[in-house]
């Protein structure tokens, strides 16, 4: 799929960066940040699932057509957990008219 | 293949989703059982995992490389990190099932009130769903590995036909990405609120 050839140098340097946010991510874990914990640790796994999709999985060299698909799947994601949460935050906040 | 991934983001995007919802639920209660998993086993089978990622990718460089006897090594390499994964967790399981943290009649965490254990049975469900489901998917592919290890042995890979290897690879990358999420949300985002063991 991919023709480009990427050096070991960036495979062994994207490997070193994965795993320093790991230790990163463990140690920030035992600090109290109040509800930004979550959000840190998110964070955190979102940039390692980048590093693996644009460097390990070639998506930085991919066709506009695999992009594409890659993001329009996230889209799709992002959907599912945004109204599905938005419904259950929102439940009995407006009562149901009629009732 | 592409398309088959987002199918399983979608697949596993059901169960995070539910882990969502009932954590926003009952907070306290998956804060006390998620520090009951000890975190130091879960941060090296990540590791693991990650350096089986970096194997992967190895053995699609020495495809696209041509290169016969390297494609071998660094499968036979990804396969037996894979391994070690699916043994480090055999033993995490292995620990919840002697503290009776396993969903069921005999179910007991230490610490909450009886009122709460089915809130916690609740987390160890989704724990074990989630991470069987990760699991489940690691086996499938150590079985790919295994045909593609026999297949490159025999020479069927050359730069111009790889691939199945290049494919293999996607997939395993992106069974890595599940456990990149599973790993903070099952074992460390509550750490902070109840000190648990390491």
């Amino acid at each position: 799929m991919s023709e480009h050839i990427d050096s070991l140098k960036t495979y062994f340097g994207v490997f070193a960066a994965l795993i320093v946010l790991t230790v990163v991510t463990t140690a920030v874990a035992f600090v109290d940040l109040g509800p930004f914990s979550t959000v840190v640790a998110l964070g955190i796994a979102c940039c390692k699932m980048l590093l693996v999709t644009l460097f390990f999985m070639h998506v930085r060299h991919s066709s506009k057509l695999t992009k594409l698909i890659l993001i329009g799947g996230l889209l799709w994601l992002g959907l599912m957990l945004s109204m599905t949460l938005t419904d259950f935050a929102t439940r009995g906040v407006m009562g149901v008219p009629g009732r | 293949m592409w398309i088959f991934l987002i199918t399983e983001i979608m697949f596993f995007g059901g169960m995070f989703l539910a882990y969502t919802i009932y954590r926003g639920a009952y907070p306290e209660v998956f804060a006390v059982a998620s520090s009951s998993i000890k975190i130091f086993l879960g941060a090296a089978n990540t590791v693991v995992l990650l350096g089986s990622s970096l194997t992967m990718v190895l053995a699609v460089r020495a495809a696209q490389l041509g290169q016969q006897k390297a494609i071998v090594f660094f499968l036979i390499l990804t396969l037996l990190l894979g391994g070690v994964f699916l043994g480090v967790k055999a033993v995490e399981w292995k620990e919840k099932f002697d503290e009776h943290h396993i969903p069921g009649p005999t179910f007991h965490l230490e610490g909450l009130p009886d009122d709460q254990q089915g809130h916690a049975q609740l987390f160890f469900t989704l724990y074990f769903a989630m991470t069987g489901l990760h699991a489940l998917h690691m086996i499938i592919g150590a079985g790919i590995l295994i045909t593609l290890i026999f297949q490159a042995n025999r020479g069927k890979f050359t730069a111009d036909y790889m691939t199945p290897v290049d494919v293999a690879g996607l997939y395993w990358h992106f069974v890595d990405i599940v456990w990149i999420f599973l790993f903070p949300l099952l074992y460390l985002i509550d750490r902070h609120m109840k000190q648990g063991p390491l």
